[in-house]
């Protein structure tokens, strides 16, 4: 199958390679909808992530809070967001976070209109 | 005959939801939004469904990686809105209209869309915003809903050709159901934005226009945009327009353009509003 997706730059498309790869990373943010599961995780989050059958670099790129890093190991926005709830941390300040931004530096980008889809179309063509 | 006579197409980010929840709707940076919403609100009030067929996603609260179902039907007679990390929205339920879901699942299955089936889920933000835009804060909801949920997280997410064909074969199906029912339907998501990556903050305002033009110069060109195209000019999340095609093949060949409204941004995102008619 064609992945000519991977030619968009900053971009991590959470395809079947990424599903197997992130499983148990993003079954780990999903626990964080229930409160009983968010006080133990708070608690103690060694014992709690040890319940979650983990490689040591996502097991370490939660605990470092690395937005990019939990993408690049199979993590998908919608489920590490819930890391970020957990955190109180919003959308815009891990958007910040993952293209080298301060939280109002990317707020105000968008207030300007949003990052350009000019020169960022494809790493190939550099468009 | 139950019949679709209007769709409405909206963007969901659940910070316009908060904005709302939290009486922020006047504030510099939410008011032209808002003020721009409030002629669908009008046009929601004054040409008030019975019942409402409502496309939106799910994102990670009622399904997770456990299961992923590509169109999925909800049959309940009702849905509570979902605990999404903050403790529910404090909205009313969401009443559903099992009749017509039984039949449209029935209906869509012998047409070969062959959908999953929901008895019991709550919805998130991506049902409820939609309802909170465009009809404000009631103690209840004015129409019923029946929620059509649908994959757009995972890749591949189905095209927009497949979406297209789906609204064409609800059309056919609703008007097969012999009640009198006045049917609108919505289409959620959207438009250009992308939450992940470096290339997070990506709007593209040129394409958001140009698909709103087209939802009724040129349904063609819409219908054949492909995934790469989505993902390369509208972000990685902006693939929920889909769901928009859905909307508008319900609406039949023709649809007329009531109304718009386009604002950057909301959150992260280029927020467009549509209503069309069938025409």
């Amino acid at each position: 199958m064609d992945k000519n997706y991977h030619d968009i730059p900053g971009t991590y498309v959470f395809d079947g390679t990424q599903n197997r790869a992130g499983y148990h990373l993003n079954m780990f943010c999903k626990s964080l909808d229930v409160e009983a599961n968010r006080d133990a995780f708070r608690n103690d989050p060694d014992v709690y992530l040890d319940r979650y059958p983990m490689t040591a670099e996502q097991r370490k790129a939660i605990e470092d809070r690395d937005w990019l890093g939990m993408l690049q190991l199979g993590g998908n926005i919608y489920y590490t967001f819930k890391i970020a709830i957990f955190d109180q941390v919003s959308m815009q300040a891990v958007g910040g976070m993952m293209s080298n931004m301060t939280e109002e530096e990317f707020r105000q980008m968008m207030v300007n209109g949003g990052r350009s889809v000019e020169g960022n179309r494809s790493k190939s063509e550099g468009n | 005959m139950a019949r679709i006579t209007a769709g409405i197409g909206t963007s969901h980010v659940p910070a316009i939801g908060a904005a709302i929840d939290h009486d922020k709707t006047q504030e510099d940076y939410w008011k032209p939004l808002f003020d721009g919403y409030m002629p669908a609100q009008e046009y929601v009030e004054k040409n008030t469904p019975d019942v409402a067929i409502l496309v939106y996603n799910d994102h990670a609260s009622a399904f997770s990686l456990e299961l992923i179902s590509t169109f999925l039907l909800g049959v309940a007679d009702y849905f509570p809105p979902a605990d999404e990390g903050y403790g529910p929205r404090q909205v009313p339920g969401v009443e559903g209209h099992p009749e017509l879901a039984w039949h449209l699942a029935e209906s869509l299955i012998l047409d070969e869309f062959d959908m999953a089936i929901a008895n019991e889920m709550p919805v998130d933000h991506g049902l409820t915003v939609p309802l909170s835009i465009t009809c404000g804060q009631p103690d209840a909801w004015p129409f019923k809903v029946i929620p059509l949920c649908v994959n757009v997280i995972q890749y591949p997410q189905p095209t927009g050709k497949r979406c297209f064909k789906l609204g064409q074969a609800i059309r056919k199906a609703v008007e097969s159901f012999p009640e009198d029912l006045n049917v609108a339907i919505y289409g959620t998501g959207g438009m250009s934005h992308q939450l992940q990556g470096e290339r997070a903050g990506l709007i593209n305002a040129d394409f958001d226009t140009a698909f709103l033009d087209d939802l009724t110069a040129n349904v063609d060109r819409l219908v054949n945009i492909g995934h790469m195209e989505y993902l390369r000019e509208s972000g990685s999340e902006g693939i929920e327009m889909i769901m928009w095609l859905i909307m508008r093949g319900a609406l039949g060949e023709q649809a007329k353009e009531i109304y718009r409204h386009y604002h950057v941004p909301a959150s992260n995102t280029g927020a467009g509003l549509i209503v069309l008619e069938a025409a």
